[in-house]
C-alpha cells in the first residue's frame, strides 16, 4: 500500500492511525534514509499510544532502545542505526521486549529476528515536507 | 580522614579507570577506547560488554599500581552505574561491587551525568574553583541539556534536546559524508577549510522560549542538500562546506539555547561545558563568547576529563562520601537515570 505525506501533520495522522491498530506482540518496522522521518512517525506514534502530545521521545540512537509505558502497554523504540547484525540484539532483551509492542528504526539489521507478522513501513523522501509511505503487512487488520 | 577512591567507567564504549586521592588529586587514570567499534560505525552493545569484561581487571591492577596504592589502602570503589548501556554498566559495577566486598569498604554507585555535572570542581581545573550553583551544557552524542546544578544531587533539567543529541548530529552528519567514526573530529578538521555561509541549513528552535534543543531537522536539511549534489564521490572542498556550514549551525543553535538557559538561572556565576562535543574547539569558543555577553565565567574541562573517563566517576564519589553517602551492594544499573530522579538527593 502506499501512502502519499504532503507534510508532517500527515505523518503524525498515519502514527496515530497505526497506534489505534497496534496490540501487544506487535512489531513495527521502520526503513528508510536518514532523514525519511522514521523517528517523527515513532514519536508520533508514542505520543499517540500515550494519550500524551508532549510525550518526550528522544533519539534512540545512542542507547539503542527506549521504553515507554502507553494505554497500550509498554512499547520499545528501537534503533539498530549502529548495530551490524542481530547478535547485539540479544543482549538488548530483544527476545523479552519483542513480547510487547516494538517499533524498530533500520529493521534489515534485524536479520534472522525479523519477526514474520511484522508490519514494515518504509519512508521516502520525496523532497521538502513531504514523504512516502509503502507500507506491508497486517493484511487481516489494514 | 578519607582514603583513595578507585573508579570504573564503562557506560559507554570507553573502559576507564582511576585512582584519586581523597583531597582529588589524581593519582592514576587510564583510558581505553574501543577501537574495535569503529569498523561498525558505532558502538555495538554486546562488543562493548565483551571488551569491558575483557580489559577492566588488567586496567584496574596497572592503575593501583601506578598510584602506589594497594586494594586494602582503598577507602571507597565507585562505578557509573547509568545512563548507558546496559552490558557495560553490570560489567563495571558488577566488578567494582567485587572490589568493594573483597576490600571491605563502601561501594558508591555513581550517575553518568551528575560525573560530569561535578567534574568543573576537581581541585585546580577551574580557576577560582566551581562553587555551586552554575549552569551545566552537557553535549554528547548521547546527551544534550541544560542543567542547572545547585548542589552534590541537587540537579534541575532546565531544558534538553526533543529528538536527537548534537554529538550524534554530528556523527549521522559524518556518516553521511563518508567520513567514518567518531563523526565529531573530522566534521570538525574538514570545517576549517569549508565555507559556513555557503549552505543555508536552519537553526531549529532559535529564539523559542526555553532551552531545548532540536537537532532532526538540521541533519535532514544536509541530507537535502547532498542529494542535490551530482552523484559520485563529493569534492573535497563541497565536503568541507558542507561541515563548516553544519557546524555553524550547530553553534547558532547552542549559543542561542544557552543565551536562554543563561537567562532561566540568573544566580549562576559560571557556565560548564562537558561531554565528547565540547572537545570542538569552534563551538568552544561560541560558548565563551555567549557566557561573556551574560557576565559570567566560561569553564571546560580539559579534553580529556570532557569525554569519558574514570576521574569523573571518582570525584563524584568523593563529594558523596564527604556528605556521608555511600551506596547498598544491591544498586542496580539503570540504563535511563534522570539527574533530576528522585533517588539522586542525598538524604541524612
Amino acid at each position: 500500500m502506499e501512502i502519499a505525506l504532503p507534510d508532517q501533520d500527515a505523518t503524525e495522522r498515519l502514527a496515530a492511525r497505526l497506534a489505534g491498530l497496534a496490540r501487544p506482540g506487535d512489531a513495527i518496522l521502520l526503513a528508510g534514509d536518514l532523514g525519511a522521518g522514521k523517528s517523527t512517525l515513532a514519536r508520533a506514534f508514542l505520543r499517540a499510544a500515550a494519550h500524551d502530545r508532549a510525550l518526550e521521545v528522544p533519539s534512540p540512537s545512542f542507547t539503542l532502545v527506549q521504553s515507554y509505558d502507553t494505554s497500550l502497554g509498554p512499547v520499545h523504540h528501537f534503533d539498530l542505526w549502529r548495530l551490524d547484525g542481530p547478535g547485539a540484539l540479544v543482549e538488548l532483551g530483544w527476545d523479552e521486549l519483542a513480547e510487547d509492542i516494538v517499533l524498530v528504526e533500520w529493521p534489515d539489521r534485524l536479520g534472522s529476528l525479523r519477526p514474520a507478522d511484522a508490519l514494515e513501513v518504509t519512508l521516502h523522501d520525496t523532497g521538502g515536507d513531504t514523504r512516502r509511505a509503502t507500507i506491508a503487512g497486517w493484511p487481516a487488520r489494514l | 580522614m578519607l582514603r583513595p577512591v578507585l573508579a570504573i567507567e564503562s557506560s559507554c564504549d570507553e573502559t576507564a579507570t582511576a585512582v584519586l586521592a581523597a583531597d582529588g588529586r589524581i593519582l592514576a587514570e587510564a583510558v581505553l577506547s574501543q577501537r574495535e567499534h569503529m569498523a561498525f560505525g558505532g558502538v555495538v552493545p554486546e562488543i562493548a560488554a565483551r571488551a569491558h569484561l575483557e580489559h577492566l581487571p588488567g586496567m584496574v591492577a596497572r592503575t593501583l599500581e601506578t598510584a602506589g596504592v594497594s586494594p586494602r589502602d582503598l577507602g571507597a570503589v565507585a562505578a557509573s552505574t547509568g545512563p548507558g548501556l546496559i552490558g557495560g554498566l553490570i560489567v563495571g559495577s558488577g566488578f567494582a561491587k567485587g572490589m568493594a566486598i573483597a576490600t571491605g569498604v563502601p561501594f558508591v554507585a555513581i550517575n553518568h551525568l551528575e560525573a560530569h555535572a561535578l567534574t568543573p570542581r576537581l581541585p585546580g581545573l577551574v580557576e577560582g574553583g566551581a562553587p555551586f550553583p552554575y549552569l551545566l551544557l552537557l553535549v554528547s552524542g548521547g546527551h544534550c541539556q541544560c542543567v542547572e546544578v545547585s548542589g552534590v544531587g541537587q540537579y534541575r533539567r532546565l531544558g534538553g534536546t526533543i529528538d536527537d543529541a548534537a554529538g550524534e548530529a554530528f556523527d549521522k552528519v559524518a556518516k553521511l559524508l563518508g567520513l567514518g567514526w567518531p563523526g565529531g573530529p573530522a566534521v570538525e578538521r574538514l570545517a576549517r577549510e569549508g565555507d559556513a555561509r555557503r549552505y543555508a541549513f536552519p537553526r531549529p528552535l532559535l529564539g523559542r522560549k526555553g532551552c531545548d534543543f532540536s537537532f532532526s531537522g538540521l541533519k535532514t536539511a544536509v541530507v537535502h542538500a547532498v542529494a542535490t549534489l551530482p552523484a559520485g564521490a563529493l569534492p573535497r572542498q563541497v565536503v568541507a562546506d558542507l561541515c563548516a556550514s553544519f557546524q555553524a549551525a550547530v553553534a547558532d543553535t547552542l549559543a542561542d539555547r544557552v543565551g536562554h538557559a543563561l537567562a532561566m538561572m540568573p544566580q549562576a556565576k559560571l557556565l560548564v561545558v562537558s561531554g565528547g562535543v565540547a572537545a570542538n574547539q569552534a563551538l568552544r569558543a561560541v560558548l565563551e563568547q555567549v557566557a561573556a555577553k551574560a557576565g559570567v565565567r566560561f569553564a571546560a574541562p580539559p579534553l580529556r576529563l570532557c569525554g569519558d573517563n574514570a576521574v569523573m566517576v571518582a570525584w563524584a564519589a568523593l563529594e558523596r562520601l564527604r556528605l556521608g553517602y555511600a551506596s547498598p551492594l544491591d544498586a542496580a544499573p539503570k540504563p535511563r537515570w534522570p539527574l533530576d530522579a528522585e533517588d539522586m538527593v542525598i538524604r541524612p
